[in-house]
C-alpha cells in the first residue's frame, strides 16, 4: 500500500494550486458578495484541461484520472467553493453520464465540446416534490415519431443559467415507477426549454443555481440517454460518481478554513500571547486536522476505486458523509477562532462556513449517505 | 524557427527562512522550482511557437533531480528536453557552466536561443551572456517583450533601471529574459499527464563540443576568499502616500529612533 502521490501528482498540485491562489482566491470574495458566475475562470480552467481532467483524449479530455479531478476539486474549493462546484457539476453530473452511457454518437457529439470546456453541463433531477425522494418524478417525457416531448419543472439546478448541455431525468412510463425513468441530453436552445428562476442561497452564491422549465420541449429521440427506463439508475450511478466531487469539494471547504484559521490563530494575540500557544486551541485544531486528513484518504480511496473500476458507491457516500460534516464543523470552529472577526466579511472563514453546510444537503444529504453506507452494510 | 530555452532548477528563495539563531539559510525543505527569469524566457518561447510554429528545445545543467523542470517544460508545451549531467561538469563557475551549455548548444541547431536574465540563487547575470560570447552571436539582454517579423527580424524591448531601448536583431541571436515581461502560461491538465511519457535526453561529456579543460571545477576560474552572513534586517514598512505625508512620516520614523 502507497500513500505517497506520484510525480506527476505532484506536478499536478503544483499547477492546481498556484492557479486556485493566483486566478481564483482573488475573485472568490467577490464572486460571493454579488452571486456571480465567475465565467472568466471557466474559460482559463477550459483553456488548461480542467473541464475535461478524467477523460480520454480521444474525447478532448485530458486523460487523467479521478484522483486528478478530486485534487482538482479540493484544491479549488480551498480558495473558492464556487468555482470548485462549478468543476464538480460539470464533470461528475453530465460529461461522466454520458462518457458511461452515451452512444458513439452522444459521445462523438457532446464530450469534445464539454471536455474543453466550450460547452458547460448541468443535470437535472430534483423536482419541486422530488428531493430525496428522487423516485417520485414528474416531469414527463412522451415519444412522439422521431422525438419526446418534455414537460415539467427542474429545480436547484447547479451551473443552470451558463450551460449548454443537461443530463434530464423523466417519466417515459409512470406505471413502472423508477422503471419508467429515462435519461435525456438536452440542449438549451432546443424548442420548449428555458431557465426559469435563479435562486438566492446562502453559500456558492456564484454557482448560477436556477429552473429548468420545459413546457413541450422537443428533444430528438437520438438524444435517449441508455435506455429507455434505466434513467433512475443513471442518475444514481451518476451521483455516486458526483459524491466524490463533492466530498473534495467539502474537503477544499475544511482545508482552506483551516489554513486561515492555522495563519490566524499564529498571529492573533490575547492576554499577551498568540491564541495558538493555548492549548485549547491547539487541541481542538489538531482534532479537525485529524478529520481533514482522514476525509482525504475516504475521498482518494473513492476515486481510486473508481479509477480501478470497482465498486465505489458506499465508499463515495462515506467520503462525501464525512468529509461533508468535517467542513461544516471546521468552518465553525474557524469562525469562532477568528472571534468577531470570523463573523464579519472581512475574513473568508464567514463565507467557508456558509459555503460549507450545502455540501451536507446537495447530491444526497447527509441522511441518505448514511442510508447507502446501511444499505451497503446490511444487504 | 527551433529555438532553445536554457533553464535552470533553483531553490525557492521566497521560501528560504533565515534560522534565527544562527542567521543563515535554512535549506532543507526549500521546494526546488524553474528559475522565473528562465521560465519567462520559455513563454517567450512558447509564444513563438503558439504564433509561428516554432520547435522548442529545453535545456538544463544539472544532477539527475533538474529532470522536474524539464516535466514541467513538456507539461508546458516545449517539444525537447535535455539535461545536462555528468560528473565533469560539476563544480562549475558560471564561464564552465556557459561553456558547458555553449558545448551542448554546437550540438543542437537553433535559430534562437534564450536565457533568463539571471538566476534567484546566484544572481549573477553572466550565463546567458556568456554562451553568446562563446557562440560568437548577437545578444540582447534584459528582454521585456519581443516581436518577431515572421521572417528573421525580431524587434525587442530591453528594459533597465534606467530606463528602456527598443532594438533590432535577426536571428541566430541570443536572448536574456527578464520574468517581468510576461506571465507564464500554466501547465496544462493534458500536458501533466503526458510529461512522464516523453523522454528526457540526458547528455553528458562525450555528447558535447568543448575543450575539457573549460568545464567543470577545473574550467573555473572563480575562488570564493570568504562568504558571510549579512546581518538581517527587519521588514520595512511601505506607505503608498503623497510626498509632503511621506516626507513627514520619515522625519518622525528618524526623531523616534533618536537619529535626528
Amino acid at each position: 500500500m502507497d500513500f505517497s502521490l506520484s510525480k506527476q501528482q505532484n506536478l499536478f498540485l503544483q499547477m492546481i494550486r498556484e492557479f486556485a491562489e493566483k486566478e481564483v482566491k482573488p475573485l472568490a470574495a467577490e464572486v460571493d458578495e454579488s452571486e456571480r458566475f465567475p465565467i472568466e475562470t471557466v474559460e482559463k480552467m477550459a483553456k488548461l484541461g480542467i473541464m475535461g481532467i478524467p477523460f480520454p483524449t480521444e474525447y478532448g479530455g485530458a486523460g487523467g484520472d479521478n484522483q486528478l479531478y478530486t485534487m482538482a476539486v479540493e484544491e479549488l474549493s480551498r480558495v473558492c467553493a464556487t468555482t470548485g462546484v462549478i468543476v464538480s457539476a460539470h464533470t461528475s453530473l453530465c460529461c461522466a453520464p454520458i462518457m458511461e452511457n452515451g452512444t458513439p454518437e452522444q459521445k462523438a457529439k457532446y464530450l469534445p465540446k464539454l471536455c474543453s470546456g466550450e460547452w458547460i453541463g448541468a443535470f437535472g433531477l430534483t423536482e419541486p416534490n422530488a428531493g430525496t425522494d428522487a423516485s417520485a418524478q414528474q416531469t414527463m417525457a412522451v415519444k412522439e415519431g422521431d422525438h419526446y416531448v418534455l414537460n415539467g419543472n427542474k429545480i436547484f439546478i447547479t451551473n443552470a443559467a451558463h450551460a449548454h448541455v443537461y443530463i434530464i431525468m423523466a417519466m417515459t412510463d409512470k406505471s413502472k415507477g423508477t422503471r419508467g425513468i429515462s435519461a435525456f441530453i438536452v440542449e438549451r436552445d432546443f424548442p420548449g426549454f428555458s431557465i426559469g428562476k435563479k435562486e438566492k442561497k446562502m453559500g456558492i452564491r456564484g454557482s448560477a443555481t436556477c429552473e429548468l422549465i420545459m413546457e413541450n420541449c422537443i428533444v430528438p429521440a437520438e438524444n435517449l440517454l441508455g435506455q429507455e427506463g434505466k434513467g433512475f439508475s443513471i442518475a444514481m450511478k451518476t451521483l455516486d460518481g458526483g459524491r466524490i466531487g463533492i466530498a473534495s469539494q467539502a474537503l477544499g471547504i475544511a482545508q482552506g478554513a483551516m489554513d486561515e484559521t492555522v495563519k490566524y490563530v499564529k498571529e492573533r494575540k490575547q492576554f499577551g500571547k498568540a491564541i495558538g500557544q493555548f492549548q485549547n486551541t491547539q487541541f481542538q485544531l489538531a482534532d479537525l486536522q485529524t478529520r481533514i486528513e482522514a476525509a482525504r484518504l475516504l475521498v482518494r480511496k473513492a476515486a481510486y476505486k473508481k479509477d480501478m473500476k470497482l465498486p465505489y458507491s458506499a465508499d463515495a457516500a462515506m467520503a462525501k458523509l464525512f468529509a461533508a460534516e468535517t467542513a461544516m464543523d471546521m468552518t465553525t470552529k474557524a469562525v469562532q477562532f477568528h472571534g468577531g472577526y470570523g463573523y464579519t466579511r472581512e475574513y473568508p472563514v464567514e463565507r467557508m462556513m456558509r459555503d460549507a453546510k450545502i455540501t451536507e444537503i446537495y447530491e444526497g444529504t447527509s441522511e441518505v449517505q448514511r442510508m447507502v453506507i446501511a444499505s451497503n452494510l446490511l444487504k | 524557427m527551433k529555438i532553445v530555452v536554457c533553464i535552470k532548477q533553483v531553490p525557492d528563495t521566497t521560501e528560504i527562512k533565515l534560522d534565527p539563531v544562527t542567521g543563515t539559510l535554512i535549506r532543507d525543505g526549500v521546494p526546488s522550482i524553474m528559475n522565473p527569469d528562465d521560465k519567462g524566457g520559455l513563454e517567450f518561447a512558447l509564444r513563438l511557437k503558439d504564433q509561428y510554429g516554432a520547435h522548442v528545445t529545453v535545456i538544463t545543467m544539472g544532477p539527475p533531480q533538474a529532470e522536474a523542470i524539464l516535466r514541467e517544460a513538456f507539461a508546458m508545451g516545449v517539444d525537447r528536453a535535455i539535461l545536462l549531467s555528468d560528473r565533469k561538469f560539476a563544480g562549475a563557475d558560471t564561464l564552465a557552466t556557459s561553456n558547458t551549455i555553449a558545448g551542448a548548444l554546437r550540438a543542437l541547431e537553433y535559430d534562437v536561443i534564450i536565457t533568463g536574465r539571471q538566476a534567484i540563487d546566484g544572481d549573477t547575470a553572466q550565463v546567458g551572456p556568456q554562451i553568446a560570447e562563446h557562440l560568437d552571436l548577437p545578444q540582447v539582454t534584459y528582454v521585456e517583450d519581443l516581436k518577431y517579423d515572421g521572417q528573421k527580424t525580431f524587434t525587442v524591448k530591453r528594459t533597465t533601471e534606467e530606463g528602456y531601448q527598443i532594438v533590432e536583431v535577426d536571428a541566430p541571436c541570443v536572448f536574456t529574459a527578464l520574468a517581468s515581461g510576461v506571465k507564464p502560461r500554466y501547465m496544462s491538465v493534458r500536458g501533466i499527464v503526458e510529461a512522464y511519457d516523453k523522454d528526457i535526453e540526458v547528455w553528458g561529456f562525450n555528447n558535447i563540443t568543448v575543450d575539457e579543460k573549460k568545464i567543470g571545477l577545473s574550467g573555473s576560474p572563480t575562488r570564493v576568499f570568504k562568504s558571510f552572513t549579512k546581518g538581517a534586517k527587519a521588514a520595512g514598512q511601505i506607505y503608498e502616500v503623497d510626498p509632503a505625508e511621506a516626507a513627514d512620516i520619515i522625519v518622525n520614523k528618524l526623531k523616534e529612533k533618536f537619529i535626528i
